[in-house]
């Protein structure tokens, strides 16, 4: 691969849904069609009909998979009636407990108790808001940060040392832990920056290759007494953190402002989350560091024209980058599963932050809601699973399939006979939005 | 590096021939400090040539086969001093694991070599690879027939490039995104299936593996008879891959077509090569390649699926692809040595060697990472490589 960063080379979404239609005074359309072009042409809606074309793929697969369907359909010429509603109950089912096990469950009395999937579901998409945002960061500067699983694990190993080797007062444990993660998400993504600057070595073969030296270096350290092991134990696994350094869950918070208890799962890692989206807001849209970014991001050439300082931005943009999916991991290791954590606890965020990055086009808020959106589906798919049998795997399917066809807007439009966007022609224009 | 210079006292012993061989040969026990220091002294000797030959050079490149005798000589003192004192090491067992690990690592790095030739990068080569094995256990176990299973495994790794090539060629979209996105799909779908239907139906998940076939007379060479011709069909399928890869892509018109469009699209265009279908049909042909490395873990290895059974062999083999500079041979080598290097752990698992062997499992993407930051060799990417052509 080339040193080259993937920015000239990328896909052809079109430009962001603000400048992409307008812009040609003179022949104007009448403005009433302009809106409603720019409704169906813009990226809002793409998005929505691929989650939707998604759904119902996904929906195509449970249905042929299902026992009582392919029943159905071994009679279907006598009564095609069953087969029909064969296949209404195994998606209608499947979706029906996806939506309760991620937002509202109305089986549960009470408001509290059943809406406790949704609590499921901001617990699941802490980790995935934070790593995707680094992930983004990343984009936006025309680099592909592939290592979430890498940084993730050598985070989660520091802040997970640190958790239950120093005792502290409580929150300062929780924050000292939490940097800790930071900088070792920080340093395991800045040597893919250090080598893209330095050697031109491409950050995505880094990247990738770091995921599985991390891997093996965690596992050694797991099953190395001394090192993460837990002492006394011959698995490789690491030992509980203390109570200090474990984020609180919000429900004592709602308890201590005199709500009643709940068993909400949902933790302080949240709220970080959502700073952690306004910092990203902060660095990319408002500081003039974001401003170098993106004009690295747009086109590395001119900004080094313009002397801005390329390759300190890579360096600085992979560190950040790498610090942000570190987040994932303390919240790993001190949010969801304080009981002590083994090599595979990344649980694939790593991945999922870049299906999450893309579907929130590397916006902040885009990346905070598409976070949400596949947190509720890995919540869901629990429930599914549970009271359906559908194996948890469909999630990926559908995250993937979500991202090929948002990455494809012009796909979609075919698929639902949607206008072209704009009118000028833009086949010209190379840079990809997915990565900006 | 700097490990060896802990002194390890005793012999270390080599097994060279295992009880069925047609010649046998009695075990070989080298004294453990004068062979290390031996081997020590030629190892330099030979970085002091292939300095000259940079230096001096026409081509200011090390020859592949110095490269070759190097890592083979560095593999034989890491050897005795990791065996030190130990168990014999049976030197024929390693070979045939390394080679066993290797095919689907080789049909893979075959697979990315020649569609980054034509210029589309292939991060999904652990897609294909997965899908290939799951297609090939399936339809495998469905017919008994292995070769129509290899088959399906070649139509699996194809339907996988199809998708990165549409997407990547037609619409677009950033290869590396797609090759991304296209093992996770890979993954959630064979794990879906592999849940919801192979389990229920175990039938559709027994497959009759490829028998042994051993090639007379050449199969009792003593040492490399057993390791290189006692294989099955999938791995005799893997030497005639690597030379046809290498002959198509460098002897032929149809290779340096696609070689032109990956290096340089405009001009090939120019020229009346129609880029897009070059680059559409080489990637199937890659995806084809890729699927039957796939093949192998359901028709040769073992004879079912399991969930996520690559583990992480396509990017190993995208890791041989870099590493054995995009070209077939040497990231046929490149696949040989990380599948040494895999099999290795395993082996000194087995001796009692102190050495951890996550170390050895980490050495492939260690490699990897000095060649791309420029440390071992240079490593140049097709000048295309990953950029859409847009007409």
């Amino acid at each position: 691969m080339s040193a080259q960063p993937p920015s000239g080379s990328a896909g052809a979404l079109p430009a962001e849904p603000g400048r992409a239609p307008s812009a040609e005074p003179g022949r104007e359309a009448p403005a009433a069609n302009r809106i409603l072009r720019e409704i169906f042409s813009g990226g809002a809606v793409v998005t929505v009909l691929a989650v939707v074309l998604a759904l119902l793929i996904a929906g195509v697969l449970i249905a042929a998979t299902d026992s009582g369907v392919q029943a159905a359909f071994g009679y279907f010429f006598a009564q095609p009636g069953d087969s029909f509603l064969a296949i209404g109950n195994a998606v209608g089912g499947a979706y029906s407990s996806l939506f309760q096990g991620s937002i509202y469950n109305f089986m549960r009395p009470g408001f509290l108790n059943g809406i406790k999937p949704l609590t499921e579901t901001l617990t699941f998409a802490t980790p995935l808001i934070v790593a995707g945002l680094g992930v983004a960061l990343a984009f936006r500067v025309g680099m592909f940060n592939i290592g979430g699983r890498g940084q993730i694990l050598i985070a989660a190993a520091v802040a997970g040392w640190i958790s239950w080797s120093f005792p502290m007062p409580f929150f300062i444990h929780a924050l000292v832990a939490t940097i800790g993660a930071i900088v070792g998400g920080a340093l395991w993504g800045g040597i893919a920056g250090l080598l893209k600057a330095r050697t031109g070595a491409h950050e995505v073969i880094v990247t990738i290759m770091l995921n599985y030296v991390a891997f093996y270096l965690i596992s050694f350290m797991l099953r190395t007494p001394g090192a993460l092991q837990s002492a006394g134990s011959n698995n490789p696994k690491s030992p509980a953190a203390l109570p200090t350094a474990v984020y609180p869950k919000l429900s004592d918070l709602i308890t201590l402002f005199g709500g009643g208890p709940t068993t909400f799962r949902v933790n302080a890692g949240f709220i970080i989350a959502i700073l952690a989206t306004i910092f990203v807001w902060y660095i990319v849209n408002r500081s003039s560091l974001g401003f170098r970014f993106r004009a690295v991001g747009e086109n590395p050439r001119a900004a080094r024209v313009a002397g801005i300082n390329v390759n300190m931005v890579y360096i600085l943009a992979m560190v950040l980058s790498g610090g942000l999916v570190g987040l994932a991991g303390a919240d790993q290791v001190l949010g969801s599963t304080p009981s002590g954590f083994s090599s595979g606890v990344d649980a694939g965020i790593g991945f999922d932050a870049i299906t999450v990055a893309l579907l929130g086009r590397s916006r902040p808020w885009g990346v905070f809601f598409s976070g949400l959106l596949f947190g509720a589906l890995k919540a869901g798919s629990y429930t599914m699973q549970a009271s359906e049998q559908i194996p948890i795997d469909i999630v990926l399917v559908v995250q993937s399939v979500i991202v090929l066809l948002i990455a494809a807007p012009p796909l979609v439009r075919t698929v639902f006979h949607l206008p072209k966007p704009g009118i000028q022609p833009r086949t010209r224009r190379t840079a990809g939005v997915v990565t900006k | 590096m700097f490990a060896f210079g802990i002194p390890r006292s005793g012999s270390s012993t080599f097994g060279l021939s295992t009880s069925r061989d047609f010649f046998q040969i009695p075990p070989v026990t080298v004294p453990t400090v004068g062979t290390v220091t031996v081997v020590a002294i030629l190892l330099v000797v030979l970085a002091v040539v292939a300095h000259l030959f940079v230096d001096r050079g026409a081509t200011g490149k090390v020859p592949l086969w110095l490269a070759a005798v190097f890592a083979v000589l560095f593999l034989f003192l890491f050897l005795t001093w990791a065996a030190a004192g130990l168990r014999s090491v049976p030197i024929p067992g390693l070979l045939i694991g390394s080679l066993a690990l290797a095919t689907p690592l080789i049909f893979g790095s075959l697979g990315g070599v020649i569609g980054e030739r034509a210029g589309v990068v292939n991060v999904a080569i652990e897609g294909q690879l997965l899908f290939g094995a799951f297609s090939a256990a399936v339809v495998g176990s469905a017919t008994h027939q292995p070769l129509v299973g290899l088959l399906a495994a070649v139509v699996g790794g194809v339907l996988v490039s199809w998708v990165l090539a549409a997407f990547a060629i037609k619409y677009l979209v950033d290869q590396v995104i797609i090759g991304v996105v296209l093992n996770v799909l890979v993954t959630g779908l064979t794990n879906f299936l592999y849940s919801k239907v192979l389990v229920a139906d175990p039938a559709l998940n027994s497959t009759h593996r490829f028998p042994r076939m051993p090639i007379p007379l050449l199969s009792d060479i003593p040492i490399i008879g057993p390791v290189l011709f006692q294989q099955t069909i999938i791995t005799y399928l893997m030497y005639v891959a690597v030379f046809l890869t290498w002959y198509m892509l460098f002897k032929t018109r149809w290779g340096l077509r696609v070689r032109a469009v990956g290096e340089h699209p405009q001009a090939a265009d120019t020229v009346g090569i129609k880029v897009q279908r070059t680059r559409f049909w080489t990637v199937s042909i890659a995806g084809a390649v890729a699927g039957i490395g796939g093949a192998y873990y359901t028709l040769d290895a073992v004879s079912s699926f399991g969930k996520e059974m690559t583990n992480g062999a396509g990017f190993i083999a995208l890791a041989a692809v870099i590493f054995g500079g995009w070209h077939p041979i040497k990231a046929a080598l490149a696949g040989l040595l990380f599948g040494f290097a895999t099999n290795l752990q395993s082996t000194l698992g087995i001796i009692g060697s102190p050495v951890p062997s996550e170390f050895l499992l980490m050495l492939p993407y260690v490699i990897t990472i000095f060649a791309v930051a420029g440390l071992v060799g240079q490593s140049r990417s097709p000048a295309a490589d990953g950029k859409p052509y847009i007409t």
